[in-house]
């Protein structure tokens, strides 16, 4: 799904509006340590952490080598359940199943907890553009759906916003709200006072899942806010739309997954609520919706499958790459101009929406490799976008000028007489721009770099120069 | 009759960024070297490690490169890079460039084998540091350097050696200065974000120096410092390690 305003094209001008914004900039700055310190103190308190990593990594290509035979079993059970499996080869496939079934149910009102798989299908928007009428209950998610934004990050959607701007949003919206609210607690405690009465009278509730359990039929979904759980009980119809990549074997892989998800993600040993739903409401239960259904998304995930990305499937949407990113806790998520920010965000968008519109998000990385350290499942994210970076260069959509640019310099470079001629000119050039100093401030063709920065100038000769003149030390 | 053990011939890999802009790390590298007591050489037919090419997607040039490279340093027993950027790029992009070429795949594994991070080599060598200098640095652990090469105490073991000389550790040590190779110019808002958070981090650290082992994070943060304003005074370790000339500048400081 493509934001409102917002453009992978536009990566550049979008984050050069997010450098200059000083409220976004102490936003991300307090997210920035919040997550990154308490994730490292959840880390250190494992002290097998590395290897629940390589765990979770194998057991999820495992699980991607048989894919097929999980997602079949996972489908009978959940029949056998008494829900309803249905396939979504695309976004729009998604959409309309969703949309049908919601008509089908008589619906009106929907309420809907955090899905990553609905943003990326832009679920909401078709749901609205059917007349219903549609309410986040995460607390991120609701106060962005009040501001009429897009999520900025995968697990803290509203992670750009400042408690001063919550305040002014609810005041906006909640008519029997009459004044800013300051403390945190209480911003929490009038979501929580609207939302309650939208659980009780949605019709459906649609949410995502964390996980997919192949041999009992079940999904395993994680909330902070016990909004999800809400969210599936009490409307009379739930539906879950989840990516085929979720699906595990059973209950002993979804318990490694879930050891490193929470702690990759929010630093937590555990979630606040980590809730299993198996089917629609049995007889003896005493809650539950009377009929359930689950939307499988492809979305581009079986190409992804048979193809070198095919690691990527392994996420599991911890934001850990994204929080531990430069780049991204620099300009935010909104100047990716895609769903999936950061680095899992520059492999998954590339894929999905193809490289021409997307091209520019893999180059938009100093590939100093944080994401990889800290990734859960050991995904080689730099080495991933390294390959789509290659990708442009083979289908020639790197810009003509990089081209020639690049071309001369690799023609060069394996010219060792060549370019020691034109290093040593290039060296004598930019000493006598420098006049006498050892930096300059300004230099053509280099604005990249001197906007803001000095250039420090080579110091004399070049080495092999001087070594060829007989210096050794 | 066993014969009598040869001195290892060690090659230096000098990089395309010493060679330009601070060739006092090359001969400092050279001088540390003949310390520790080997051959050093220095081969002609070396220009850059490819990582311009690899890293934007252009495999075939790298390869190209690569190949030279390797060709260029078949005879030597260790291949010593005073930069974890270009000997992560040799030690362990070049095997993955030439993954499944018959020919090439084994010549790249073993030329990779043979490659080591300054500093590490010198450790492993057992260099007894004679250099003195005063002041505080702060050090700079590279990218590459920290996760791609597990460099991180080699360095500062050395420099603990230095007399004079007392070392921070950064804040923030594992985040990017935001060099990146040409992620700096063709990002440079972004990359001014994040080599100002990294001078902001040297300068809490009260040090009147900064210290890092690869020239890329030294002109970014040195570039940087200076645009600010300010006086620290910026250095590869090597240069400090082999012994600092009280004449020599800092980078970006006027040189005769």
């Amino acid at each position: 799904m493509s934001l409102p305003g917002l453009t992978p094209r536009k990566f550049k001008i979008q984050a050069q509006a997010a450098l200059a914004d000083p409220v976004l900039r102490g936003a991300l700055g307090r997210a920035r340590s919040g997550f990154v310190d308490k994730r490292a103190r959840a880390v250190a308190a494992v002290p097998e952490f590395e290897a629940l990593r390589d765990e979770a990594r194998d057991l999820k290509r495992h699980a991607l080598a048989r894919l097929d035979s999980l997602l079949e079993r996972y489908e009978a059970e959940v029949t056998a359940a008494g829900g309803h499996v249905h396939w979504a080869e695309t976004a729009e496939d998604a959409c309309r199943l969703i949309v049908d079934l919601c008509a089908r149910a008589g619906a009106r009102k929907i309420a809907k907890g955090k899905s990553m798989a609905g943003e990326e299908v832009a679920l909401n928007a078709a749901l609205e553009g059917a007349g219903f009428e549609v309410i986040e209950t995460d607390l991120g998610e609701y106060i962005i759906q009040l501001a009429d934004e897009p999520p900025s990050h995968i697990i803290a959607p509203a992670v750009h916003k400042t408690r001063e701007q919550i305040a002014h949003l609810f005041r906006q919206h909640h008519a029997d709200l009459d004044e800013d609210l300051t403390e945190i607690p209480d911003l929490v405690n009038e979501a929580r006072r609207v939302l309650r009465q939208q659980f009780l009278s949605a019709d459906v509730g649609i949410t995502g899942a964390n996980l997919l359990i192949a041999d009992t039929g079940s999904h395993v979904l994680v909330t902070n806010e016990g909004n999800g759980d809400l969210s599936s009980t009490c409307p009379r119809v739930h539906i879950v739309i989840a990516g085929i990549e979720k699906v595990v074997p059973d209950f002993a892989a979804a318990a490694t997954v879930l050891r490193v998800l929470a702690r990759s993600a929010t630093g937590q040993a555990i979630t606040s609520y980590t809730s299993v739903f198996s089917g629609p409401r049995r007889a003896d239960d005493l809650d539950g919706p009377e009929a359930f259904h689950v939307v499988l998304l492809d979305n581009g995930r079986s190409d992804m499958l048979g193809s070198e990305f095919r690691e990527m499937l392994r996420c599991i949407r911890c934001g850990a790459c994204l929080n531990h990113c430069p780049v991204y806790t620099a300009v935010g998520g909104h100047a990716y101009g895609a769903v999936y920010p950061g680095p899992m965000g520059s492999v998954l968008t590339p894929l999905q929406w193809g490289l021409r519109e997307a091209g520019d998000l893999p180059n938009a990385c100093t590939l100093n490799g944080r994401c990889a350290t800290v990734c859960p499942v050991r995904i080689p994210l730099p080495d991933l976008l390294r390959r789509l970076r290659s990708r442009a260069h083979r289908d020639a959509l790197d810009g003509a000028r990089n081209r020639r640019l690049l071309a001369a310099w690799v023609w060069l470079a394996r010219r060792p007489g060549w370019y020691r001629r034109l290093s040593g000119l290039g060296v004598r050039v930019l000493r006598w721009l420098g006049r006498g100093k050892g930096r300059v401030s300004r230099l053509p063709l280099a604005a990249g770099w001197t906007g803001g920065r000095d250039l420090p100038l080579p110091e004399g000769r070049t080495f092999f120069e001087q070594y060829r003149k007989g210096r050794r030390a | 009759m066993p014969a009598a053990p040869t001195k290892p011939l060690v090659a230096l890999f000098v990089t395309c960024l010493v060679d330009a802009y601070r060739p006092s790390v090359g001969f400092a590298s050279l001088r540390l070297l003949e310390r520790v007591g080997v051959r050093t050489r220095v081969p002609r037919a070396q220009t850059c490690c490819g990582q311009p090419a690899f890293n934007n997607g252009d495999d075939d040039g790298a390869r190209a490169i690569a190949r030279q490279v390797i060709e260029a340093f078949r005879d030597v027993d260790r291949v010593v890079v005073p930069s974890g950027s270009c000997g992560g790029m040799l030690k362990l992009h070049y095997p993955e460039l030439f993954d499944g070429d018959p020919l090439w795949a084994p010549r790249a594994r073993a030329f990779a084998a043979k490659v080591v991070e300054l500093g590490a080599f010198l450790l492993e060598q057992g260099l007894e540091v004679d250099a003195e200098y005063r002041g505080v640095a702060a050090y700079h652990d590279s990218c590459s350097s920290l996760r791609e090469l597990g460099v991180r105490e080699q360095p500062r073991q050395l420099l603990a050696g230095v007399r004079g000389l007392e070392v921070r550790d950064l804040t923030d040590a594992e985040v990017c200065c935001g060099f990146g190779g040409t992620f700096c110019v063709k990002y440079g808002d972004i990359s001014t974000r994040l080599v100002s958070d990294k001078a902001a981090d040297v300068l809490a650290t009260g040090a009147d120096t900064l210290l890092a082992g690869d020239l890329g994070c030294l002109l970014n943060i040195a570039g940087r410092l200076q645009r600010q304003g300010s006086e620290v005074r910026v250095f590869h370790y090597a240069e400090l390690l082999a012994g600092l000339d009280p004449e020599q500048p800092a980078i970006g400081e006027p040189s005769p």
